[in-house]
């Protein structure tokens, strides 16, 4: 269970616009948000509801318009290439499309002996290097042997998934970003990597943040859901809350188009 | 008994790679589907169900070849047919096909009744552009699409409306069957529910008469199709009514499966998911065996070396696996104790 005293990561009036004048389109609205450590938190919206751009802010890619991203108490500072690097040994990221998260002209022992590098084991032997390479590929059921000579594009949509998920083992984050993980992969898949992220979380203890579109998911992995719709955050709380007894009406209409299984699902909605 | 629409006996298709190996992607796929039934294929990438899709359309375009068997639509047979013939008389009229991105099938430089205006050029010439004009927008009206649409270029449409639009167009030649190879899976659960109500209301207002729906959402599949069947590495592994398939399933594969559904319903959270850990075998050289032998829990030595055919349990519920029904709910009930255990 999250503790709830210690907040890891906190917004506060964040807001991003893109755009001027008539093209003025505000993607995140005044979000206030927080993370506690080691809790499992969802961000759920439709597309075009801001996660993916709420997501980016917070990891430091693109700068907000207004507002402050806390990160352990303290406003966080990224201004420069060095201090960006530093937060982000402590906040990390999957990305909904493995295929464009890797290097394409890296071959797999270099994205992972990156990771190695990233937590400050340049001088580490090398047979202690690959002993803690094979460990992370264990961890996600693939064999490092068979990967050292290959390129990203040479693996399948889940294995490279898979390998997104060693490289954070490797690099032991307290926060993780996942950013719909599961949405490019075959729903007989998706329990397998869940798995592998909730084991990962339970061992390093860090928090996870799924920004996802999938309730069902968000459901069975979060303490905490956060429904978004148009930049704006509209309903937040405990998962059985929002999800089972939701109290907004856009949340209720989320949630009755998603299609059930015990429960009828009404069509006349639309 | 309902007239039957579509019947596929022992279907065989086969890719041939550079190196001409032959890869089996559809193995011995025999189906039938009534008037007015729908049909859903589960099952995960790779296994074969949009091989499926393009072999009953006759779409046999190196490198997908046919091999055997027979595909009969409302007692014509189809198969074997050359793809030049199949598209003439075939598509469109007896059987209508909407792939997976089939917003992207739309030409961004023509209006969506300049396409409308082909297809009938194509297969009914004698249509004046008034005729067709005024069909188009009545059949619109009905599919509950704004009659504006047709007068609009597709990057003026939204994603869903494209998707609908698209749809609409496909069944314009009112086919016998309509395969729908996961038309919503691009799509945000609101506009995937409008797509869900079209293709359901087409049943209805008797533009098709009967549907194939193929997708990897279980719960999508429950709530749309009558029959669910389930493939695993090309083979049928289970095939039943949708309930019976989801709520009480025979072969560990789809057991596994349904094992895996999220759904946000309470209760949810009490259950484990079940994963299905290794990956599908590799159809250039398919083990002797049970092909879900290397992935199955409850994996015995005969399972390696005998190959099981479909066992009927009853009429059009049937599943492959070595074990007799009652031996396999044995083994089912067993586990559910000790894991409560």
């Amino acid at each position: 269970m999250p503790d709830e005293t210690k907040v890891c990561l906190r917004t506060s009036g964040l807001t991003k616009v893109f755009g001027v004048g008539s093209q003025k389109c505000v993607a995140v609205d005044h979000v206030d948000m927080e993370f506690y450590e080691g809790g499992v938190v969802s961000i759920v919206g439709e597309s075009g509801s801001g996660k993916t751009t709420l997501a980016k802010m917070l990891l430091g890619l693109i700068n907000p318009t207004e507002g402050d991203i806390y990160f352990e108490g303290k406003k966080r500072d990224i201004r420069t290439q060095r201090k960006k690097r530093e937060y982000w040994k402590n906040i990390q990221a999957i990305f909904q499309d493995p295929y464009s998260s890797y290097n394409t002209f890296n071959k797999i022992d270099a994205v992972l002996l990156d990771c190695i590098y990233m937590r400050g084991g340049r001088r580490l032997p090398r047979a202690k290097k690959i002993e803690m390479m094979a460990e992370a590929c264990s961890f996600v059921n693939l064999k490092f042997e068979e990967l050292t000579n290959k390129y990203p594009f040479e693996l399948s949509g889940g294995q490279m998934q898979r390998l997104m998920i060693a490289r954070i083992f490797l690099l032991k984050p307290k926060i993780l970003l996942a950013d719909e993980p599961t949405s490019m992969i075959d729903a007989c898949s998706r329990a397998t990597i869940l798995d592998m992220l909730m084991q990962l979380r339970n061992e390093i203890g860090m928090t996870v943040v799924f920004i996802t579109h999938d309730i069902g998911l968000a459901y069975y992995v979060s303490d905490i859901v956060y429904i978004m719709e148009h930049g704006k955050l509209v309903e937040s709380g405990c998962a059985d809350d929002v999800i089972l007894h939701p109290k907004e009406t856009y949340t209720r209409r989320l949630i009755s188009d998603v299609p059930k299984i015990h429960e009828v699902w009404d069509l006349s909605t639309v | 008994m309902q007239n039957l629409m579509l019947e596929v006996k022992e279907l065989t298709t086969k890719y041939i790679t550079r190196y001409q190996e032959n890869v089996y992607a559809v193995d011995h796929v025999s189906l039938k589907v009534e008037e007015g039934k729908s049909l859903g294929i589960a099952g995960e990438s790779g296994c074969g169900k949009s091989t499926l899709a393009l072999s009953l359309m006759g779409y046999y375009f190196a490198p997908l070849h046919y091999t055997s068997g027979e595909i009969i639509i409302d007692g014509r047979n189809v198969s074997g047919m050359d793809p030049d013939d199949v598209r003439k008389s075939i598509l469109g009229t007896e059987i209508a096909y909407i792939p997976q991105a089939a917003m992207n099938a739309l030409n961004p430089t023509q209006k969506v009744i300049h396409f409308i205006e082909d297809v009938f050029q194509a297969h009914d010439p004698s249509k004046t552009k008034k005729e067709i004009h005024e069909f188009a927008k009545e059949a619109f009206e009905t599919l509950g699409l704004p009659a504006e649409v047709l007068q609009k270029y597709p990057v003026e449409l939204s994603g869903g409306m494209k998707q609908r639009t698209v749809i609409a167009v496909s069944v314009l030649l009112f086919p016998k069957v309509l395969i729908a190879d996961e038309p919503s899976s691009a799509l945000d659960v609101t506009s995937q529910k409008m797509v869900i109500k079209m293709l359901k209301g087409l049943m209805e207002n008797g533009f098709i008469k009967s549907m194939i729906f193929i997708t990897h959402e279980l719960p999508l599949l429950y709530n749309v199709t009558d029959d669910i069947m389930v493939m695993y590495a090309g083979q049928i592994v289970e095939k039943g009514a949708a309930k019976e398939t989801v709520f009480d399933p025979l072969h560990p594969y789809s057991k596994g499966l349904m094992g895996s559904i999220m759904v946000p319903e309470s209760g949810l959270r009490d259950t484990k998911l079940t994963a299905i850990p290794g990956v599908p075998p590799n159809l250039k050289n398919p083990p002797s065996g049970c092909r879900f032998a290397d992935r199955c829990k409850y994996v015995m030595p005969a399972c390696k070396v005998t190959s099981v055919g479909l066992r009927e349990i009853a009429l059009g519920r049937a599943y492959r696996c070595i074990l007799r029904e009652d031996e396999l709910r044995e083994v089912y009930s067993e586990e559910a104790y000790q894991n409560a255990r």
